[in-house]
Protein backbone atom coordinates (compact mmCIF):
# COMPACT_ATOMS: atom_id res chain seq x y z
CA UNK A 1 0.00 0.00 0.00
CA UNK A 2 2.67 2.47 1.35
CA UNK A 3 4.63 1.74 -2.36
CA UNK A 4 1.51 2.65 -4.06
CA UNK A 5 1.28 6.13 -2.19
CA UNK A 6 4.65 6.93 -2.99
CA UNK A 7 4.13 6.54 -6.39
CA UNK A 8 0.94 8.20 -7.28
CA UNK A 9 1.41 11.08 -4.74
CA UNK A 10 4.11 12.64 -6.48
CA UNK A 11 2.23 12.47 -9.23
CA UNK A 12 -0.61 14.18 -8.11
CA UNK A 13 1.11 17.06 -6.62
CA UNK A 14 3.32 17.60 -10.10
CA UNK A 15 -0.01 17.56 -11.68
CA UNK A 16 -1.68 20.09 -9.09
CA UNK A 17 1.29 22.72 -9.72
CA UNK A 18 1.00 22.11 -13.25
CA UNK A 19 -2.76 22.40 -13.20
CA UNK A 20 -2.40 25.66 -11.03
CA UNK A 21 0.27 27.37 -12.61
CA UNK A 22 -1.39 27.09 -16.22
CA UNK A 23 -4.76 28.34 -14.72
CA UNK A 24 -2.97 31.01 -13.04
CA UNK A 25 -1.00 32.10 -16.39
CA UNK A 26 -3.90 31.94 -18.67
CA UNK A 27 -5.93 34.14 -16.55
CA UNK A 28 -3.08 36.89 -15.86
CA UNK A 29 -1.62 36.64 -19.68
CA UNK A 30 -5.19 36.32 -21.35
CA UNK A 31 -4.81 38.27 -24.86
CA UNK A 32 -7.75 40.30 -25.22
CA UNK A 33 -9.52 39.78 -28.26
CA UNK A 34 -10.25 43.25 -29.86
CA UNK A 35 -13.76 43.71 -28.40
CA UNK A 36 -14.70 45.71 -31.26
CA UNK A 37 -14.42 42.45 -33.64
CA UNK A 38 -18.22 41.33 -33.28
CA UNK A 39 -19.27 44.73 -33.72
CA UNK A 40 -17.45 45.41 -37.02
CA UNK A 41 -18.29 42.14 -37.92
CA UNK A 42 -21.71 42.24 -37.67
CA UNK A 43 -21.79 45.76 -39.79
CA UNK A 44 -20.90 43.85 -42.93
CA UNK A 45 -23.19 41.95 -45.17
CA UNK A 46 -21.97 38.36 -44.29
CA UNK A 47 -21.93 38.18 -47.96
CA UNK A 48 -18.01 36.80 -48.15
CA UNK A 49 -17.45 37.65 -51.62
CA UNK A 50 -14.08 39.17 -51.23
CA UNK A 51 -15.10 42.39 -53.31
CA UNK A 52 -12.98 44.02 -50.37
CA UNK A 53 -10.12 42.24 -50.99
CA UNK A 54 -9.83 40.42 -47.78
CA UNK A 55 -10.63 36.20 -47.23
CA UNK A 56 -14.12 37.17 -46.53
CA UNK A 57 -16.17 39.43 -43.99
CA UNK A 58 -14.45 37.93 -41.22
CA UNK A 59 -11.09 38.67 -42.75
CA UNK A 60 -11.82 42.41 -43.59
CA UNK A 61 -13.55 42.90 -40.16
CA UNK A 62 -10.64 41.62 -38.56
CA UNK A 63 -8.58 43.67 -40.55
CA UNK A 64 -10.15 46.93 -39.63
CA UNK A 65 -9.69 46.39 -36.03
CA UNK A 66 -6.34 45.82 -36.24
CA UNK A 67 -4.96 48.77 -38.62
CA UNK A 68 -6.72 51.81 -38.39
CA UNK A 69 -5.12 52.87 -41.76
CA UNK A 70 -7.69 50.18 -43.39
CA UNK A 71 -10.49 52.09 -45.36
CA UNK A 72 -13.93 51.45 -43.95
CA UNK A 73 -15.33 51.65 -47.84
CA UNK A 74 -13.97 48.74 -49.30
CA UNK A 75 -17.20 46.92 -48.85
CA UNK A 76 -19.32 47.38 -52.17
CA UNK A 77 -22.08 45.18 -51.74
CA UNK A 78 -22.92 46.60 -48.34
CA UNK A 79 -22.47 50.52 -49.96
CA UNK A 80 -22.63 53.81 -48.31
CA UNK A 81 -24.81 52.70 -45.49
CA UNK A 82 -22.33 49.69 -44.31
CA UNK A 83 -19.49 52.15 -44.75
CA UNK A 84 -21.33 54.66 -42.06
CA UNK A 85 -22.02 52.20 -39.78
CA UNK A 86 -18.19 50.82 -40.27
CA UNK A 87 -16.98 54.25 -39.52
CA UNK A 88 -19.12 54.95 -36.34
CA UNK A 89 -18.31 51.63 -34.57
CA UNK A 90 -14.67 52.31 -34.92
CA UNK A 91 -14.75 56.53 -34.96
CA UNK A 92 -13.09 57.02 -37.91
CA UNK A 93 -14.08 59.49 -41.11
CA UNK A 94 -16.61 58.56 -43.34
CA UNK A 95 -15.69 58.21 -46.90
CA UNK A 96 -18.14 57.52 -49.62
CA UNK A 97 -18.20 53.84 -51.31
CA UNK A 98 -18.09 54.15 -55.17
CA UNK A 99 -21.03 51.37 -55.97
CA UNK A 100 -20.03 49.57 -58.64
CA UNK A 101 -22.27 47.20 -61.07
CA UNK A 102 -21.36 44.68 -63.63
CA UNK A 103 -22.06 45.34 -67.22
CA UNK A 104 -21.99 42.67 -70.18
CA UNK A 105 -19.55 43.60 -73.30
CA UNK A 106 -21.39 42.19 -75.71
CA UNK A 107 -25.21 42.81 -77.09
CA UNK A 108 -25.08 40.14 -79.75
CA UNK A 109 -28.22 38.26 -79.13
CA UNK A 110 -29.94 35.47 -81.35
CA UNK A 111 -31.33 38.61 -83.71
CA UNK A 112 -27.72 40.02 -84.27
CA UNK A 113 -25.44 36.82 -84.60
CA UNK A 114 -25.44 33.37 -85.69
CA UNK A 115 -24.51 29.71 -84.30
CA UNK A 116 -21.66 28.50 -86.30
CA UNK A 117 -21.91 24.65 -84.85
CA UNK A 118 -24.45 22.98 -82.89
CA UNK A 119 -22.97 22.55 -79.58
CA UNK A 120 -24.41 19.93 -76.71
CA UNK A 121 -21.77 19.63 -75.02
CA UNK A 122 -21.40 20.52 -71.21
CA UNK A 123 -23.10 23.43 -70.20
CA UNK A 124 -20.61 25.10 -69.38
CA UNK A 125 -19.05 28.64 -71.16
CA UNK A 126 -15.37 27.32 -69.98
CA UNK A 127 -15.79 24.03 -71.75
CA UNK A 128 -17.54 25.40 -74.66
CA UNK A 129 -14.70 28.03 -75.04
CA UNK A 130 -12.45 24.99 -75.76
CA UNK A 131 -14.16 23.42 -78.84
CA UNK A 132 -13.46 26.28 -81.08
CA UNK A 133 -13.55 28.83 -78.89
CA UNK A 134 -17.30 28.59 -78.26
CA UNK A 135 -20.73 27.73 -80.99
CA UNK A 136 -21.47 31.95 -81.77
CA UNK A 137 -19.72 33.09 -84.78
CA UNK A 138 -18.23 35.75 -82.78
CA UNK A 139 -15.56 34.19 -80.77
CA UNK A 140 -15.24 37.18 -78.19
CA UNK A 141 -18.76 37.28 -77.40
CA UNK A 142 -20.99 35.94 -74.76
CA UNK A 143 -20.80 31.73 -75.08
CA UNK A 144 -24.36 31.88 -73.28
CA UNK A 145 -23.99 29.06 -71.22
CA UNK A 146 -24.07 30.96 -67.80
CA UNK A 147 -20.98 30.39 -66.09
CA UNK A 148 -21.56 34.08 -64.95
CA UNK A 149 -25.40 33.67 -63.89
CA UNK A 150 -23.81 30.44 -61.45
CA UNK A 151 -21.39 32.44 -59.94
CA UNK A 152 -23.60 35.08 -59.26
CA UNK A 153 -24.52 35.10 -55.34
CA UNK A 154 -27.72 37.03 -55.96
CA UNK A 155 -28.75 35.27 -58.92
CA UNK A 156 -28.79 38.92 -60.87
CA UNK A 157 -27.67 37.72 -64.44
CA UNK A 158 -29.44 35.85 -66.08
CA UNK A 159 -29.40 34.10 -70.33
CA UNK A 160 -31.91 36.33 -72.37
CA UNK A 161 -31.32 35.59 -76.22
CA UNK A 162 -28.25 34.15 -75.90
CA UNK A 163 -26.83 36.74 -73.84
CA UNK A 164 -25.80 37.50 -70.34
CA UNK A 165 -28.10 40.22 -68.44
CA UNK A 166 -27.35 42.03 -65.42
CA UNK A 167 -30.22 42.93 -63.78
CA UNK A 168 -28.54 46.32 -62.21
CA UNK A 169 -31.35 46.31 -59.35
CA UNK A 170 -30.27 43.01 -57.88
CA UNK A 171 -26.47 43.64 -58.59
CA UNK A 172 -24.01 44.19 -55.79
CA UNK A 173 -21.26 44.95 -57.81
CA UNK A 174 -18.99 41.84 -55.67
CA UNK A 175 -16.85 41.15 -59.32
CA UNK A 176 -17.62 37.24 -58.94
CA UNK A 177 -19.09 37.01 -62.34
CA UNK A 178 -15.96 38.89 -63.90
CA UNK A 179 -13.30 36.53 -62.79
CA UNK A 180 -15.46 33.44 -64.10
CA UNK A 181 -16.21 34.54 -67.71
CA UNK A 182 -13.93 32.78 -69.85
CA UNK A 183 -14.16 35.87 -72.19
CA UNK A 184 -13.50 38.68 -69.93
CA UNK A 185 -17.01 40.69 -71.01
CA UNK A 186 -18.02 41.47 -67.76
CA UNK A 187 -16.75 44.57 -65.62
CA UNK A 188 -17.73 46.55 -63.30
CA UNK A 189 -18.62 50.31 -63.80
CA UNK A 190 -19.24 52.55 -61.30
CA UNK A 191 -22.46 53.25 -60.82
CA UNK A 192 -23.26 56.52 -61.29
CA UNK A 193 -22.06 56.18 -65.32
CA UNK A 194 -24.47 55.54 -67.64
CA UNK A 195 -22.67 54.94 -70.61
CA UNK A 196 -21.71 51.27 -71.70
CA UNK A 197 -19.06 49.58 -74.65
CA UNK A 198 -21.23 46.51 -75.45
CA UNK A 199 -19.06 44.31 -77.68
CA UNK A 200 -15.78 43.41 -77.11
CA UNK A 201 -14.61 41.91 -80.36
CA UNK A 202 -10.88 42.87 -81.16
CA UNK A 203 -11.42 41.50 -84.52
CA UNK A 204 -11.02 44.39 -87.69
CA UNK A 205 -14.25 45.86 -88.87
CA UNK A 206 -15.00 43.87 -91.60
CA UNK A 207 -14.74 40.61 -89.84
CA UNK A 208 -16.96 41.84 -86.94
CA UNK A 209 -19.42 42.86 -89.34
CA UNK A 210 -19.70 39.09 -90.95
CA UNK A 211 -20.13 37.54 -87.39
CA UNK A 212 -22.73 40.31 -85.98
CA UNK A 213 -24.37 43.09 -86.40
CA UNK A 214 -24.55 45.30 -83.61
CA UNK A 215 -20.46 44.50 -83.04
CA UNK A 216 -17.87 47.51 -82.41
CA UNK A 217 -15.97 47.53 -85.97
CA UNK A 218 -13.37 50.27 -84.56
CA UNK A 219 -14.54 52.63 -87.08
CA UNK A 220 -13.46 55.20 -84.31
CA UNK A 221 -16.62 57.77 -84.62
CA UNK A 222 -16.72 58.02 -81.00
CA UNK A 223 -13.57 58.78 -80.46
CA UNK A 224 -13.83 61.56 -82.64
CA UNK A 225 -17.34 62.93 -81.22
CA UNK A 226 -16.12 62.59 -77.46
CA UNK A 227 -16.10 66.42 -76.19
CA UNK A 228 -13.70 65.12 -73.20
CA UNK A 229 -11.48 62.26 -74.83
CA UNK A 230 -13.43 59.63 -72.55
CA UNK A 231 -13.02 57.00 -75.45
CA UNK A 232 -10.46 55.32 -77.12
CA UNK A 233 -9.66 52.87 -79.79
CA UNK A 234 -7.96 50.47 -79.04
CA UNK A 235 -7.34 46.89 -80.49
CA UNK A 236 -9.95 47.52 -82.62
CA UNK A 237 -12.94 47.97 -79.93
CA UNK A 238 -14.08 51.02 -78.43
CA UNK A 239 -13.21 51.31 -74.70
CA UNK A 240 -14.29 54.28 -72.03
CA UNK A 241 -12.05 55.65 -69.62
CA UNK A 242 -14.94 56.33 -66.49
CA UNK A 243 -12.48 58.85 -65.01
CA UNK A 244 -13.13 61.19 -68.05
CA UNK A 245 -16.09 60.22 -68.98
CA UNK A 246 -19.31 62.79 -68.73
CA UNK A 247 -21.89 60.92 -69.70
CA UNK A 248 -23.14 62.70 -72.61
CA UNK A 249 -24.02 60.76 -74.75
CA UNK A 250 -22.56 61.94 -78.07
CA UNK A 251 -20.67 58.33 -78.77
CA UNK A 252 -23.61 56.59 -78.50
CA UNK A 253 -26.08 58.69 -80.90
CA UNK A 254 -23.31 58.39 -83.13
CA UNK A 255 -22.31 54.88 -83.15
CA UNK A 256 -22.35 53.56 -86.45
CA UNK A 257 -23.15 49.84 -84.94
CA UNK A 258 -25.09 50.92 -82.10
CA UNK A 259 -22.94 48.82 -80.21
CA UNK A 260 -22.59 52.10 -77.29
CA UNK A 261 -25.24 52.21 -74.92
CA UNK A 262 -26.64 54.57 -72.22
CA UNK A 263 -28.02 52.54 -69.80
CA UNK A 264 -28.60 54.13 -66.42
CA UNK A 265 -27.09 52.02 -63.81
CA UNK A 266 -28.46 54.21 -60.82
CA UNK A 267 -30.98 54.42 -58.31
CA UNK A 268 -32.07 50.65 -57.67
CA UNK A 269 -28.31 49.15 -55.87
CA UNK A 270 -29.76 46.72 -54.34
CA UNK A 271 -28.23 47.87 -50.94
CA UNK A 272 -29.25 51.23 -51.91
CA UNK A 273 -32.78 49.91 -51.01
CA UNK A 274 -32.27 49.63 -47.32
CA UNK B 1 34.28 20.27 -26.86
CA UNK B 2 35.07 18.00 -28.93
CA UNK B 3 32.75 15.70 -27.17
CA UNK B 4 29.82 18.28 -27.28
CA UNK B 5 30.38 18.45 -31.50
CA UNK B 6 30.27 14.97 -31.82
CA UNK B 7 27.30 14.81 -29.99
CA UNK B 8 25.78 17.91 -31.70
CA UNK B 9 26.88 15.78 -35.65
CA UNK B 10 25.91 12.42 -33.78
CA UNK B 11 22.57 13.67 -33.53
CA UNK B 12 21.71 15.29 -36.80
CA UNK B 13 22.82 12.51 -38.59
CA UNK B 14 24.39 9.33 -37.27
CA UNK B 15 21.02 9.14 -34.48
CA UNK B 16 18.87 10.78 -36.61
CA UNK B 17 15.24 10.61 -34.56
CA UNK B 18 13.31 10.36 -37.68
CA UNK B 19 15.05 8.49 -40.07
CA UNK B 20 17.49 6.59 -37.88
CA UNK B 21 15.49 6.14 -34.51
CA UNK B 22 12.14 6.05 -36.25
CA UNK B 23 10.85 8.20 -33.90
CA UNK B 24 8.27 11.27 -34.52
CA UNK B 25 7.14 9.21 -37.67
CA UNK B 26 3.64 10.37 -37.51
CA UNK B 27 4.63 14.36 -38.58
CA UNK B 28 7.09 13.26 -40.55
CA UNK B 29 4.53 11.70 -42.86
CA UNK B 30 1.54 14.29 -42.11
CA UNK B 31 3.31 17.90 -42.05
CA UNK B 32 6.01 17.23 -44.68
CA UNK B 33 3.32 17.94 -47.68
CA UNK B 34 4.35 21.50 -48.17
CA UNK B 35 7.90 22.70 -47.34
CA UNK B 36 6.48 25.94 -45.25
CA UNK B 37 4.52 23.47 -42.80
CA UNK B 38 7.62 21.11 -42.50
CA UNK B 39 9.65 24.47 -41.41
CA UNK B 40 7.04 25.51 -38.87
CA UNK B 41 6.12 22.14 -37.54
CA UNK B 42 10.40 21.39 -37.42
CA UNK B 43 10.92 25.17 -35.60
CA UNK B 44 8.31 24.24 -33.24
CA UNK B 45 9.79 20.58 -32.13
CA UNK B 46 13.63 22.00 -31.90
CA UNK B 47 12.24 24.31 -29.51
CA UNK B 48 9.85 22.21 -27.44
CA UNK B 49 12.58 19.95 -26.97
CA UNK B 50 15.20 22.30 -25.46
CA UNK B 51 12.86 23.82 -23.07
CA UNK B 52 11.30 20.18 -22.46
CA UNK B 53 15.40 19.06 -21.54
CA UNK B 54 15.73 21.97 -19.75
CA UNK B 55 13.21 21.21 -17.58
CA UNK B 56 12.66 17.62 -17.46
CA UNK B 57 16.74 17.15 -16.23
CA UNK B 58 16.52 18.80 -13.46
CA UNK B 59 13.14 16.84 -12.25
CA UNK B 60 15.16 13.68 -12.74
CA UNK B 61 18.13 14.42 -11.57
CA UNK B 62 16.61 16.42 -8.10
CA UNK B 63 13.04 14.83 -7.84
CA UNK B 64 13.15 11.54 -9.04
CA UNK B 65 16.64 9.86 -8.67
CA UNK B 66 16.75 10.50 -4.78
CA UNK B 67 13.35 9.61 -3.66
CA UNK B 68 14.03 6.33 -5.95
CA UNK B 69 11.28 7.26 -8.24
CA UNK B 70 13.12 6.60 -11.70
CA UNK B 71 10.17 4.15 -12.59
CA UNK B 72 7.65 6.96 -12.66
CA UNK B 73 10.22 9.13 -15.30
CA UNK B 74 7.80 8.21 -18.51
CA UNK B 75 4.30 9.84 -16.65
CA UNK B 76 5.88 12.23 -15.48
CA UNK B 77 7.67 13.57 -18.24
CA UNK B 78 5.03 13.13 -19.95
CA UNK B 79 2.71 15.55 -17.32
CA UNK B 80 5.79 18.08 -17.13
CA UNK B 81 6.40 18.53 -21.04
CA UNK B 82 2.31 18.73 -21.91
CA UNK B 83 1.72 21.33 -19.45
CA UNK B 84 5.19 23.32 -19.94
CA UNK B 85 4.01 23.61 -23.71
CA UNK B 86 0.96 24.68 -22.90
CA UNK B 87 2.61 27.59 -20.55
CA UNK B 88 4.77 28.24 -23.28
CA UNK B 89 1.96 28.58 -25.72
CA UNK B 90 -0.06 31.47 -23.25
CA UNK B 91 3.17 33.24 -23.07
CA UNK B 92 4.29 33.28 -26.56
CA UNK B 93 0.97 34.64 -27.32
CA UNK B 94 0.93 37.22 -24.50
CA UNK B 95 4.61 38.84 -24.91
CA UNK B 96 5.78 37.50 -28.83
CA UNK B 97 2.75 37.29 -30.82
CA UNK B 98 5.00 36.84 -34.12
CA UNK B 99 6.57 33.47 -32.87
CA UNK B 100 3.15 32.45 -31.89
CA UNK B 101 2.13 32.82 -35.55
CA UNK B 102 4.60 31.24 -36.81
CA UNK B 103 4.84 28.52 -34.53
CA UNK B 104 1.37 28.41 -34.78
CA UNK B 105 -0.80 25.17 -34.65
CA UNK B 106 2.23 23.05 -34.57
CA UNK B 107 3.31 24.07 -31.20
CA UNK B 108 0.39 21.86 -29.28
CA UNK B 109 0.62 19.34 -31.75
CA UNK B 110 4.02 18.36 -30.29
CA UNK B 111 3.85 18.38 -26.89
CA UNK B 112 2.99 14.74 -26.91
CA UNK B 113 4.96 13.59 -29.67
CA UNK B 114 7.22 10.73 -29.14
CA UNK B 115 10.48 12.39 -30.30
CA UNK B 116 10.15 14.86 -27.52
CA UNK B 117 9.68 12.45 -24.93
CA UNK B 118 12.41 10.48 -26.59
CA UNK B 119 14.89 12.79 -26.34
CA UNK B 120 14.36 13.58 -22.57
CA UNK B 121 14.49 10.24 -21.78
CA UNK B 122 17.46 8.91 -23.92
CA UNK B 123 19.31 11.67 -22.63
CA UNK B 124 19.18 10.60 -19.26
CA UNK B 125 19.87 6.90 -20.41
CA UNK B 126 22.46 8.14 -22.08
CA UNK B 127 24.53 9.98 -18.76
CA UNK B 128 24.51 12.96 -20.40
CA UNK B 129 25.10 16.12 -18.15
CA UNK B 130 22.95 19.51 -18.12
CA UNK B 131 24.97 20.90 -21.32
CA UNK B 132 25.39 18.09 -23.06
CA UNK B 133 21.74 17.00 -22.66
CA UNK B 134 20.87 20.59 -24.22
CA UNK B 135 23.48 20.21 -27.08
CA UNK B 136 21.84 16.55 -27.89
CA UNK B 137 18.28 18.26 -27.71
CA UNK B 138 19.37 20.73 -30.05
CA UNK B 139 20.98 18.06 -32.42
CA UNK B 140 18.01 16.26 -32.53
CA UNK B 141 15.60 18.92 -33.42
CA UNK B 142 18.07 20.11 -36.03
CA UNK B 143 17.89 16.40 -37.41
CA UNK B 144 14.00 16.42 -37.14
CA UNK B 145 14.72 20.05 -39.18
CA UNK B 146 17.05 18.29 -41.77
CA UNK B 147 15.01 15.13 -42.33
CA UNK B 148 11.61 17.16 -42.47
CA UNK B 149 13.09 19.85 -44.82
CA UNK B 150 14.98 16.84 -47.10
CA UNK B 151 11.68 14.60 -47.43
CA UNK B 152 9.09 17.79 -48.40
CA UNK B 153 11.43 18.37 -50.70
CA UNK B 154 11.35 14.62 -52.12
CA UNK B 155 7.60 14.65 -51.51
CA UNK B 156 6.90 17.90 -53.49
CA UNK B 157 8.93 15.68 -56.23
CA UNK B 158 6.68 12.73 -55.74
CA UNK B 159 3.65 14.84 -56.79
CA UNK B 160 4.94 15.62 -60.20
CA UNK B 161 5.62 11.90 -61.24
CA UNK B 162 3.99 9.47 -62.80
CA UNK B 163 3.03 6.94 -60.42
CA UNK B 164 1.27 3.90 -61.12
CA UNK B 165 -2.29 3.80 -59.41
CA UNK B 166 -1.72 1.08 -56.66
CA UNK B 167 1.22 3.23 -55.51
CA UNK B 168 -0.29 6.74 -55.49
CA UNK B 169 -0.70 8.64 -51.97
CA UNK B 170 0.71 7.24 -48.90
CA UNK B 171 2.48 3.71 -50.65
CA UNK B 172 4.51 5.71 -52.66
CA UNK B 173 5.55 8.08 -49.43
CA UNK B 174 6.78 5.34 -46.89
CA UNK B 175 8.65 3.74 -49.79
CA UNK B 176 10.61 7.30 -50.17
CA UNK B 177 10.61 7.58 -46.58
CA UNK B 178 12.62 4.17 -46.52
CA UNK B 179 14.87 5.18 -49.28
CA UNK B 180 15.71 8.54 -47.43
CA UNK B 181 16.75 6.82 -44.48
CA UNK B 182 18.72 4.02 -45.88
CA UNK B 183 20.57 7.26 -47.51
CA UNK B 184 21.31 8.14 -44.06
CA UNK B 185 23.11 4.94 -43.30
CA UNK B 186 25.99 6.68 -45.31
CA UNK B 187 26.33 8.59 -42.30
CA UNK B 188 27.26 5.62 -40.25
CA UNK B 189 31.01 6.05 -39.04
CA UNK B 190 31.85 9.15 -40.58
CA UNK B 191 31.74 11.05 -37.17
CA UNK B 192 34.08 8.32 -35.29
CA UNK B 193 36.48 9.20 -37.98
CA UNK B 194 36.72 12.80 -38.05
CA UNK B 195 36.74 12.95 -34.16
CA UNK B 196 39.12 9.94 -33.12
CA UNK B 197 38.64 9.71 -29.99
Amino acid sequence: MNEILIAVIPVVIIGVVCAAVLVVASKLMAVKEDERFPAVRDCLPGANCGACGYAGCDGYAKALCEDSAVPTNLCIPGADSVAKQLSEVLGVEFADVVEQVAVVHCSGDCAHTQDKVAYSGIESCAAAKLLYGGKGSCTFGCLGLGDCANACPQNAIIIKDGVAQVMTCDCIGCGLCVKTCPNRLISLVPDVKTTIVACSNRDKGAVTRKVCSVGCIGCKKCEKVCPSGAIKVTDNVAAIDYDKCTDCGACAENCTTKCIKVEDLRGCHHFNKQ
Amino acid sequence: MTKLIVILLSAVFINNYVLSRFLGICPFLGVSKKLDSATGMSLAVIFVMMIATAVTFPIQIYLLVPNHLEYLQTIVFILVIAALVQLVEIVLKRYIPALHKSLGVYLPLITTNCAVLGVTILNIDEGYTFLEAMVNSLGSGLGFFLAMVMFSGVRSKIEGADIPESFKGLPVTLIAASITSLSFLGFGGVIENMFPV
